[in-house]
């Protein structure tokens, strides 16, 4: 299957790319079963009378968010989004431009919800929600990543994000769900984590990885588990425990807390940072995956919440934690207020672990030799999750920063792609929003061209070999990917990878 | 008096009605409506007062469609000032006296006028000529561009073709704002004009040109970027932690 599918050609003077109709119509990704559905409480198959379900759905979805009240009414086909989306630059199919993939639904909205539309359908673009466009909605918005890049364009701040969450919460709502998703959601209920991994597992994995730093270094650099009285709860995504490189990171976080003297431990409870209920835009299933990190963080004690190099998640516990379950501040039930006290407020709660480890770096208290990292030439690829949905530190754009700044710190050779695919502009990697699995591949391939023509920019110019990033899902997607635009697949990595290299483990401890 | 004039009379006061109240329910809703997380496109402000120089940047530099597309933003601005002028400049057949800085932007309106159209026709050629703009473009979506030119070009003809009594004009305006109608002129430009105002002001609250107020409204721009510092819960959401 994979050798079918070919990379498209990277260009030399990006353009706009014609449209080809109908190019991804046939893309979709696989329809949960009845089993994932049920677990999440969404009907098992497409349900009888899924009409009226959908556009009563899409009535509350209406009245509980001004955002896609508001997106639904303001769009004025000025046509600013449509050349920004990686999705549509890859694939040519005009129904991946932002504004029409926000028209499949808007087009619904205006022939149930608004006048004009049930008055003169035809004069404002507006349709019946019938099985085909039914159908539609499930093969287009599941080739929207959710990465906002629309947004920052947009006049009006309209975020094909929030149109895409409530399209797929519609169809869960219905019984017409992604299996990828929500299988996922399943596992970490039943098991703790995205990848299944269950408890003991895990403590053998975090056994392994004590050996093999001690191997590697000589130092015995603990990987601890459920260790109530900690001063760190670390919430890191699922795949930093066993899959390349993300475990670099992993080696990377925990020789950064070995050299601080930080106590620190992982929750089999909470052994994932990730949380796709953001994806599939059920606040339900955001909040109750959510709340587990809450669980965790009681029940061992801790006094601060550290997250792992993971994007949508580290947008999750930025942005929604303290709304979701008061980690943050000016929460009044009893749990969020017994979290309040127990946490310690000179930290950010919840901080990212580059904060972390930027904050240490200044303060002096790592042992750092940049001249370990200088077989690599390094590019950084802003996540879009935290690029445009989050912050670090005190000040606007600190996502933008603070990863930079310790890339500098622990590695002398350094240099950006483009200003046009960086920043809040970054072009997703092409795996986000729960599109990383196999079935998408031809999607996920053709969506990495916009990133893959700016990294052998930078290949060509500066000999760059090395692609940081802190986020799991991007790590996965360009490991994949790389091989299709000729690159080697060791090219991405975790920044914490680089601090894992530079970080001089005898020195300080 | 003339049955025109009073068809018009009618007509100006039904429009203003559906304008008036269409308008206020549509922004009550938007107002009513919760925003449950807080999603502003960062990197975003992190106090009010940042919110709201954001939002002005928005709202009077386009800010967001700079960065998109320098000739969309060029001409899609270009209209919007000539049209903020116009408006102005329309500002003196509804009251009296005339404020001095109404008097002032005059000459300037005129000016706008123009450019007024021929941002519009700027807009429109990109409408047609460009392929994926076309794509997205619905029959309203012209309809409303062939609405704003017919209106300009209707107004400029009384300025630089057929003259129109406008004195007669103002004392019609003026009479319908005190309840004492006077008779409109009988004048084809002037009908044109005032006639797909109407248009205009009835279709206003049931289209496209609801970004005007929507962008106050959007999520992605209007909220402050301190989600760690004050906890942002809306109310339905905030029922869900009492179970």
């Amino acid at each position: 299957m994979a050798a079918k599918i070919e990379a498209p050609a990277l260009r030399e003077y990006p353009t706009v790319p014609t449209l080809a109709p109908g190019a991804m119509a046939e893309s979709k990704p696989y329809v949960a079963n009845e089993k994932m559905q049920e677990a999440l409480g969404f009907p098992g198959q497409l349900v009888d009378d899924w009409q009226e379900k959908a556009l009563g759905r899409m009535s509350e979805l209406l009245a509980n968010y001004r955002s896609l009240r508001v997106y639904m009414d303001a769009c004025v086909h000025c046509g600013a989004c449509t050349d920004k989306c990686h999705y549509f630059i890859g694939t040519q199919d005009p129904k991946n431009m932002p504004v029409a993939r926000q028209e499949l639904m808007r087009s619904v909205y205006r022939r149930y919800f608004s006048v004009a539309g049930r008055l003169m359908p035809q004069l404002v673009g507006a349709r019946d929600l019938t099985k085909e466009v039914l159908d539609e909605w499930y093969n287009y918005f599941n080739q929207c990543s959710e990465c906002r890049r629309c947004s920052v364009f947009c006049p009006y701040g309209i975020d094909t994000a929030e149109v895409t969450m409530a399209a797929k919460e519609i169809l869960d709502c219905v019984g017409y769900g992604q299996k990828y998703s929500n299988e996922i959601i399943g596992k970490v209920h039943r098991i703790g984590n995205n990848l299944g991994l269950p408890g003991p597992a895990l403590e053998d994995t975090l056994l392994g990885l004590e050996e093999d730093v001690k191997e590697d270094t000589g130092v015995d650099v603990r990987f601890p588990l459920d260790e109530a009285g900690a001063e760190v709860l670390l919430v890191t995504p699922s795949a930093d425990f066993f899959a390349e490189p993300h475990v670099d990171s992993l080696v990377g976080y925990a020789k950064v807390f070995h050299q601080a003297g930080i106590r620190w431990t992982l929750s089999s409870k909470a052994s994932e940072a990730g949380n796709f209920g953001m994806f599939i835009g059920n606040y339900d299933q955001l909040r109750k995956i959510a709340l587990r990190i809450r669980e965790a963080a009681l029940e061992l004690g801790v006094k601060r919440i550290v997250v792992g190099e993971c994007g949508h998640a580290w947008r999750v516990a930025y942005s929604f934690w303290n709304t979701l379950t008061g980690i943050g501040a000016g929460a009044d039930d009893p749990f969020a207020v017994m979290l309040q006290k127990q946490l310690d407020h000179r930290y950010k709660q919840p901080s990212h672990i580059c904060e972390v480890t930027w904050d240490l770096i200044q303060r002096g208290a790592l042992s750092l030799d940049k001249e370990a990292n200088d077989h690599r030439i390094i590019t950084f690829h802003d996540s879009c999750n935290v690029a445009r949905g989050s912050r670090m530190g005190d000040s606007a754009g600190g996502q933008f920063e603070i990863p930079r700044a310790i890339i500098r710190s622990v590695a002398n050779k350094y240099v950006d792609m483009a200003p046009d695919t960086t920043h809040e502009k970054t072009f997703c990697c092409g795996g986000g929003g729960g599109l990383l699995t196999d079935e998408l591949m031809e999607l996920r391939v053709k969506g990495a061209l916009p990133r893959m023509e700016a990294l052998q920019q930078v290949v060509d110019n500066h000999g760059v070999n090395f692609m940081a990033t802190i986020c799991a899902i991007c790590k996965a997607q360009f490991t994949k990917v790389l091989p299709y635009y000729g690159f080697k697949m060791g090219m991405v990595g975790g920044v914490h990878q680089l601090v894992s290299t530079a970080i001089q483990l005898g020195a300080k401890s | 008096m003339s049955t025109a004039s009073i068809g018009f009379a009618i007509a100006f006061y039904l429009a203003a009605a559906v304008f008036g109240a269409g308008l206020a329910l549509r922004i009550a809703l938007y107002g009513r409506t919760p925003a449950p997380l807080k999603i502003p496109t960062t990197p975003a402000p992190t106090t009010a007062a940042g919110v709201a120089f954001r939002m002005f940047r928005e709202v009077a530099f386009f800010e967001s469609l700079f960065k998109a597309n320098l000739w969309l933003w060029g001409l899609g601005w270009l209209f919007h000032v000539s049209l903020a002028l116009v408006i102005l400049r329309h500002l003196r057949y509804f009251t009296e006296p005339v404020w001095g800085w109404v008097a002032f932007v005059q000459p300037f309106g005129i000016y706008a006028g123009l450019a007024m159209v021929a941002g519009l026709a700027g807009l429109w050629l990109r409408r047609v000529v460009l392929e994926r703009i076309r794509y997205i473009s619905t029959p309203s979506d012209h309809l409303i561009l062939a609405l704003l030119i017919l209106i300009g070009i209707s107004g400029l003809m009384m300025k630089f073709v057929s003259h129109t009594d406008i004195v007669a004009v103002k004392a019609f305006f003026l009479g319908l704002m005190r309840f004492d109608w006077q008779p409109l002129p009988s004048d084809g430009p002037l009908y044109v004009h005032l006639s797909l105002v109407v248009v205009l002001l009835v279709v206003f609250p049931f289209s496209k040109l609801l970004h005007a107020p929507g962008i106050f409204f959007s999520p992605t721009r209007n909220q402050v970027d301190n989600p760690r510092e004050a906890r942002h819960l809306a109310a339905w959401a905030a029922r869900l932690e009492k179970n």
